[in-house]
């Protein structure tokens, strides 16, 4: 059985904004084993992408995080000093963000950005590379990424490429960082179809053959399903439901997974599907029992009171409904 | 804050409508997050109200304009006067005072005359981009650009009477044109976004697009910048006066007693010195606000 | 294609071309579609494609290069600018983004506003229509006052609906309407838009990259590949009979959660390559380079579109041998 990558548990982030406190995160819990493929799936504001923040803490300033239990391997990220979250962020882990154009900068050509990257990460292994050195190991790194014409790619800016080769730029550099674990926030969100098929099937390919572990986010609930071993759902802050991905898709329990599954068209046809009543709960007041409760069509009195806690139902089938038992 | 509590309270007396009272007070929210844009409101505040109330709150308001006392000048700052007494035997702490309502006129005069030709023309502009009225009005903004704003005031004051209106004239005339240009780059790109398409697509008149839906959008950077421009004015005036150009003695600016006094430096140096800190008081306290008001418009982060 | 009363929109050899410093771009090159009266026509195609011009010239946003369109049977080739306020009532647009289609500085109340005083259906206090519209479109009339900033993003799209339903129009082009937003949220606005499409016998124009949901939406569908219109063909022929490899390429990447979809799908082709720019338009098919079907002749000759089955029409090489 191969060991636990990241565990995290009891996660709570609150954002400080005009009129009060923010309560998003509520007792988050996720954990990844190495070489394991893991999915974050969840709608727009449900909190996603401020986990990943709150694990690579790069969460803004007005962030505030009562509670939080994050080990990498073992180690506390949280009390990590930073020379600590410097190797962190070179050796181990890494990020793709949904948007590659606003995660490149600019001004600068891809060499320029791609060669720092490539000459921390080597620094933390204690390996100084020489100019040239850098140079082939950059190369390298963007042929991985499926790009043809390396070095003709080097010598572009940012707006001279297309968004697929921006994404697979970010994908290179990340590459450089990520040997361990690989954090992808919506990577293809921003792209056509077909190059999103080509993105996701690039980074499977990458991961399977580096044995390294990912954390795919998205709210594309097809694209998360051709891809990897286990699915979290997450909604308004909390993870609701986590399950292998042909036992999520195939039997969902949570009333809000079902609701996801069905308001998907279908292509076989089937007409309009129904979407989820109601609204998301306002963060500076959430319900002080279940989060779905005021869209769920099974909520039970006790659903308004207490908060359920993640529960077995299953074979590697966890989910966090008074429906199945407190 | 108190501010807020204000504003809750104008809501409640039906003054101020609900969405306002509610607009305003995100808006003090932004601004007062930063203390230094707050002491610069209270700089403003400061000056302003001093200088509306100068006849009553100066211990020598008839020292302000023509007034002699040989026996009492070139005292130094002592109790009786705190900044001193110039060549004349004026208060210093009076003059500068009054000083501040020539400072402060010019500057809004000369924003006033200013902001509302700038805008429309840099409006017309921007939503007429790249057609011929587009590329009219900008080649002549950029005439008037084009030439350095000093020389060109000091021309148009040199040629006609020197006096503080003329002054303000001829700063007007250069001014205008940077109005033109702010307003501008930001009409001729948000021309192309989708919410003034679909006003096209229903049907809105230009007007109606140009003022209502396009302006509303510039309203923060053209506020930030009326605010620090209030600023550069001062300090324009101040040098036309301080050439001589500007206000004319004995009337008390502040460049003209930068100019009287300059000769006596650094012996009397309280004539000097202290109406040039009150210039640096005013334009500091400007730009504070300044910043402050950009950050109330700032595009908010997630 | 057929000229008849039952066609509330025409489009006949429509062409959009746009200059540039490199040369020219052939957003749209010569297309020809019709919209029958109440039905939702749907428009396909990737980036490039031309597919969100082609709606944008129908509004009057850009005026054609060439080629005519006809609503109701009359001209309106032109742009926004010259055509008469009725018309301008009649057609209406719906944005991919309502984040960018709403101006953040306006109230509800106030966006609701401009289209009715616009065409003078209401001068005066006009609380009375709009609270009106926002129950139409299930939102809650206290919205009025609120700024689009602080709605979440399916409710700023369905002002924009609003916004687009307050004149009455008998048209409305949709540009990828919920394309930005989440997937339980398109599925209130879709059933928002059938319904009031069904009370107010309105025909759509429905532009959309998801192959899903157009599924569901639409009776008839057109793909568009480089300014081109490729296979259209009604709902049912194309995905279940798909002809033109671009069809059956995009078809078979679409991302499915159910076995019987997967099923459905037609054998896996794996796109290569980037879309190529609208710069450089490949001679002969604009498919060619990527195209795994490819024939002889296929690099020099245009194909032209033919119809291959009573309503489905295809433009490639591989089927002029039928007809040849």
């Amino acid at each position: 059985m191969s060991s636990t990558l990241l565990n995290v548990e009891e996660l709570q982030v609150h954002f400080k904004v005009y009129g009060g406190i923010l309560k998003v995160l509520n007792d988050v819990a996720l954990t990844v084993n190495e070489k394991e493929k893991v999915g974050l799936i969840g709608e727009s504001g449900c909190g996603k992408t401020t986990t990943m923040k709150a694990i690579m803490r790069i969460l803004p300033w007005n962030a505030i995080v009562p509670k939080a239990k994050i080990y990498f391997k073992g180690k506390d990220i949280m009390k990590m000093s930073d020379s600590e979250l410097k190797r962190l962020r070179r050796r181990s882990i890494s990020m793709i963000f949904q948007d590659p154009t606003a995660a490149l900068n600019p001004v600068f050509k891809i060499r320029d950005q791609l060669f720092d990257i490539v000459k921390y990460a080597n620094l933390e292994m204690g390996k100084n590379l020489s100019k040239k050195e850098i140079e082939e190991e950059a190369i390298r790194l963007l042929r991985e990424a499926a790009l043809p014409e390396p070095e003709r790619i080097l010598d572009s800016y940012p707006f001279q490429l297309s968004g697929g080769m921006r994404q697979r730029v970010c994908i290179a550099m990340a590459l450089a960082s990520a040997h361990e674990l690989l954090i992808a926030d919506e990577p293809g969100t921003s792209l056509d179809v077909t190059i999103e098929d080509q993105i996701l099937r690039l980074l499977k390919q990458i991961v399977e053959e580096k044995r390294t572990s990912i954390i795919l986010i998205s709210h594309a609930l097809g694209a998360v399903k051709g891809f990897v071993d286990r699915v979290y759902v997450m909604y308004a802050g909390c993870i609701v439901e986590s399950a292998r991905t042909p036992d999520l898709f195939r039997e969902p329990l949570h009333p809000y997974t079902k609701g996801l599954l069905a308001a998907v068209p279908k292509l076989t046809g089937g007409g309009i599907p129904s979407g989820i009543k109601g609204r998301v709960p306002d963060y500076m007041n959430p319900p002080l029992g279940c989060r779905f409760v005021t869209r769920c069509e099974y909520a039970m009195p006790i659903c308004e009171k207490k908060q359920p806690r993640m529960i077995k139902a299953g074979n590697d089938h966890e989910v966090a409904c008074f429906l199945y038992g407190e | 804050m108190c501010i807020m509590f204000l504003l809750e309270k104008l809501k409640d007396l039906g003054i101020l409508s609900p969405r306002k009272a509610e607009d305003y007070k995100k808006a003090w929210y932004k601004f007062s997050r930063n203390p230094l844009s707050v002491a610069g409101l209270v700089i403003v505040i400061v000056v302003v109200a001093l200088a509306i109330l100068a006849p009553y709150v100066t211990p020598y308001p008839h020292h302000a304009e023509y007034y002699v006392d040989f026996a009492n000048a070139n005292q130094p700052p002592s109790l009786a006067h705190p900044f001193g007494t110039d060549q004349f035997g004026r208060d210093v702490l009076t003059r500068i005072i009054f000083g501040f309502r020539y400072s402060l006129m010019m500057a809004a005069t000369v924003l006033a005359i200013v902001t509302p030709p700038g805008v429309i023309l840099g409006l017309i502009a921007g939503y007429y981009r790249d057609r011929w009225i587009d590329t009219v009005i900008m080649r002549i903004a950029d005439i008037f650009v084009a030439v350095p704003p000093l020389v060109l005031a000091l021309s148009i004051c040199a040629v006609l009477e020197p006096n503080i209106f003329n002054a303000m004239m001829a700063v007007s005339l250069m001014w205008w044109p940077w109005y033109t240009r702010l307003v501008y780059s930001m009409a001729s790109s948000l021309r192309m976004e989708p919410f003034v398409q679909a006003a096209e697509i229903i049907g809105a008149s230009k007007i109606h697009i140009m003022f209502k839906e396009i302006l509303p959008n510039c309203l923060g950077a053209i506020l930030t910048k009326v605010t620090l421009d209030a600023a550069w004015v001062i300090i324009l005036g101040s040098a036309l006066s301080f050439v001589g150009l500007g206000a004319q003695p004995p009337t008390p600016d502040l460049g003209t007693m930068l100019s009287d006094g300059a000769k006596y430096m650094p012996t009397i140096w309280w004539i000097t010195i202290f109406p040039a800190i009150a210039i640096a008081v005013i334009v500091l306290g400007f730009n504070l606000l300044g910043d402050g008001i950009r950050d109330i418009y700032a595009a908010e982060a997630r | 294609m057929k000229v008849s009363s039952e066609n509330i929109l025409e489009v006949i050899n429509l062409k959009k071309y746009f200059k540039v410093s490199k040369g020219i771009i052939k957003a749209v090159d010569d297309i020809s579609f019709n919209v029958k009266y109440g039905e939702t026509f749907g428009l396909v195609g990737e980036s490039g494609s031309g597919k969100s011009t082609t709606g944008h010239i129908i509004v009057g946003l850009y005026a054609p290069t060439s080629g005519k369109i006809l609503f109701e049977g009359r001209d309106i080739s032109m742009g926004v600018e010259r055509r008469p306020l009725a018309l301008k009532k009649k057609i209406q647009m719906v944005f991919q983004d309502p984040a960018t289609s709403l101006n953040p500085k306006r109230t509800v109340r106030q966006i609701i506003e401009l289209p009715l005083k616009v065409h003078g259906i209401c001068h005066g206090d006009t609380t009375q229509k709009v609270a009106e519209i926002l129950q139409m479109v299930e939102l809650p009339v206290k919205y009025m006052e609120r700024y689009p900033t602080e709605l979440g993003g399916g409710e700023k799209q369905m002002v924009a609906i609003a916004r687009a339903l307050a004149v009455n129009p008998s048209f409305i082009v949709l540009d990828e309407p919920t394309s930005a937003l989440d997937v339980s949220i398109q599925a209130k606005i879709i059933n928002m838009l059938m319904r009031v499409q069904k009370e107010f016998n309105l025909s759509y124009l429905f532009i959309t990259h998801n192959l899903s949901l157009m599924r569901n939406v639409a009776s008839r569908v057109a793909i568009m590949y480089l300014g081109k219109i490729v296979e259209l063909a009604s709902t049912e022929e194309f995905f279940y009979n798909p002809l033109h490899p671009y069809t059956k390429m995009l078809l078979s990447s679409i991302p499915v959660i159910t076995d019987e979809e997967e099923a459905m799908k037609p054998k896996k082709i794996i796109s290569t390559g980037e879309i190529p720019g609208a710069l450089n338009v490949p001679p002969g098919c604009s498919f060619h380079p990527r195209c795994p079907e490819r024939l002889e002749v296929c690099d020099k000759i245009e194909p032209c579109m033919l119809e291959i089955a009573p309503g489905h029409f295809v433009k490639c090489h591989l089927y002029n041998s039928a007809r040849a």
